[in-house]
């Protein structure tokens, strides 16, 4: 049995959607604009209503208030917010200093007021806040769209770091092909009129 | 007993430097002189009927006149609420939270009021139980109707805030605990600052009628302090309870955010 799957998963007139993940794997979803790939994340993580089979382990979303499923299996949206003055406020617990070193941010970035931050920080920041609840699987919407290339490769990084030491598993959209490439070995292609296939490998 | 009645024709005097004011906003196209017309012949009508109708309930002296003058107020101050809001909920929960709150709230503070401190007998005799239910409820009606429009149209331009909380696993009642902080405060604002300037800056309707009818001042002021207590409470626990309720409306049993359920 996988550890992250979706079985004939249809939301908001899309799918049906099928995929599985293993332990620690990262897997990549692409396609053209409006071909639903946002709204299939946001189903994931429950945030919107669908129908099928979702499961992680031997758990379905049904199994428990959607606030405890999102934790566990978190959706990172393409723009982040933040709603109190200060960045520290956001985080339940404080990233380490080596994962804010990595993504090229000083340990003094928590004291901060969010007007002070750039929409790469905020983003970086983003991915941080959501690693620091500690999920199982990571949807990741166009993650690094406001990244230069030095730091899109350090995020990058950090994701494949959690994967591989800790066993996350990661839902990786986007449309940079050189980034899927990258990040993961297999994924799958969406079609404008909803369709869904599995490509074994990018090459 | 003191007072001096006022003739139709001092009504008509009153008019004219309104009147004026008409002439002056129409000559500069503010647009506002049609509503100014509407509005002061709507008073006009309105008071002129309720003079009316009062004077009939007080002959009549049986509660059942009271109960429905009541019911008219409580049916124009929910549809008051519902008229002020740019966003409403389907299904009908926009009047259908207001009729609640004012309800809960307004009559509970009145009758609370009649039995407890005025002491009226019978407690629901209409000379004072209209008058303090008018005032409570007209002051809950406005502190409703701000909570609510501030809660939709917050939850309406935040959405992409309340969402990315939710996706950071926060409960609904977490995502929205800010919202209806700040919507109870807004409503709420207008009360504190009433009760700051009460007696100084504004002489209160209620007290300036005792007065100019020949009340001793200093029981006039004791009615407007009570009155000033119980508008802030019933419109606090009028705008807590609706806000709460409609805050709850916002999402569904699966934490998701509805702005689906307003139009």
């Amino acid at each position: 049995m996988s550890d992250f799957e979706a079985h004939g998963l249809t939301y908001g007139g899309f799918g049906p959607v099928t995929f599985a993940l293993e332990a620690g794997e990262r897997v990549g979803v692409t396609g053209p604009s409006g071909c639903g790939k946002t709204r299939l994340l946001r189903a994931l993580a429950d945030l919107d209503p669908w129908q099928g089979v979702i499961r992680l382990g031997a758990q379905a979303p049904l199994d428990m208030r959607a606030s405890a499923w999102r934790r566990r299996v978190a959706y990172v949206p393409a723009e982040s917010q933040w709603w109190h003055d200060g960045v520290g406020s956001h985080f339940t617990a404080a990233p380490s200093e080596r994962a804010l070193g990595e993504l090229g941010l000083g340990p003094d970035v928590l004291t901060w007021p969010v007007s002070r931050l750039s929409s790469g920080e905020k983003q970086r920041l983003g991915l941080l806040r959501t690693l620091a609840g500690r999920p199982a699987v990571l949807l990741l919407d166009e993650p690094t769209a406001h990244l230069d290339t030095q730091r899109v490769l350090a995020f990058e990084g950090v994701v494949r770091q959690a994967c591989e030491q800790e066993g996350l598993m990661a839902l990786w959209v986007t449309h940079d092909a050189e980034q899927l490439r990258r990040v993961t070995a297999r994924g799958y292609r969406m079609g404008p009129r909803g369709s869904w296939e599995e490509v074994p490998s990018w090459a | 007993m003191g007072v001096i009645a006022l003739t139709w024709g001092d009504v008509l005097l009153a008019v004219l430097p309104l009147a004026l004011l008409t002439l002056v906003f129409g000559m500069q196209r503010l647009g506002l002189s049609r509503p100014l017309l509407v509005g002061a012949a709507r008073t006009f009508l309105q008071l002129a009927l309720v003079g009316v109708v009062l004077k009939s309930v007080f002959q009549h002296a049986h509660p059942v006149w009271t109960a429905g003058f009541s019911l008219v107020m409580l049916a124009t101050g929910t549809y008051e609420v519902a008229r002020r809001q740019t966003r409403r909920f389907t299904g009908g929960w926009t009047p259908g939270l207001a009729v609640l709150g004012l309800f809960t709230a307004g009559f509970t503070v009145t009758v609370y009021a009649l039995l407890a401190l005025v002491g009226v007998d019978p407690w629901w005799k209409a000379q004072y139980a209209i008058p303090l239910l008018g005032m409570i409820l007209g002051n809950t009606m406005t502190g409703i109707a701000l909570g609510m429009e501030t809660l939709t149209k917050t939850a309406w331009t935040q959405r992409a805030v309340i969402e990315n909380r939710l996706a950071l696993g926060q409960s609904a009642s977490e995502a929205v605990a800010d919202l209806k902080r700040e919507s109870v405060r807004v409503a709420m604002t207008q009360i504190v600052n009433a009760l700051a300037v009460c007696g100084v800056v504004s002489l209160p309707g209620m007290m300036t009628g005792q007065i100019l009818s020949g009340s001793d001042p200093q029981a006039a002021v004791r009615y407007q302090m009570m009155i000033m207590y119980l508008i802030a409470a019933g419109s606090g626990f009028g705008t807590l309870l609706t806000v709460r309720l409609a805050a709850g409306r916002l999402l569904d049993g699966r934490e998701r955010l509805r702005l689906d359920r307003l139009h």
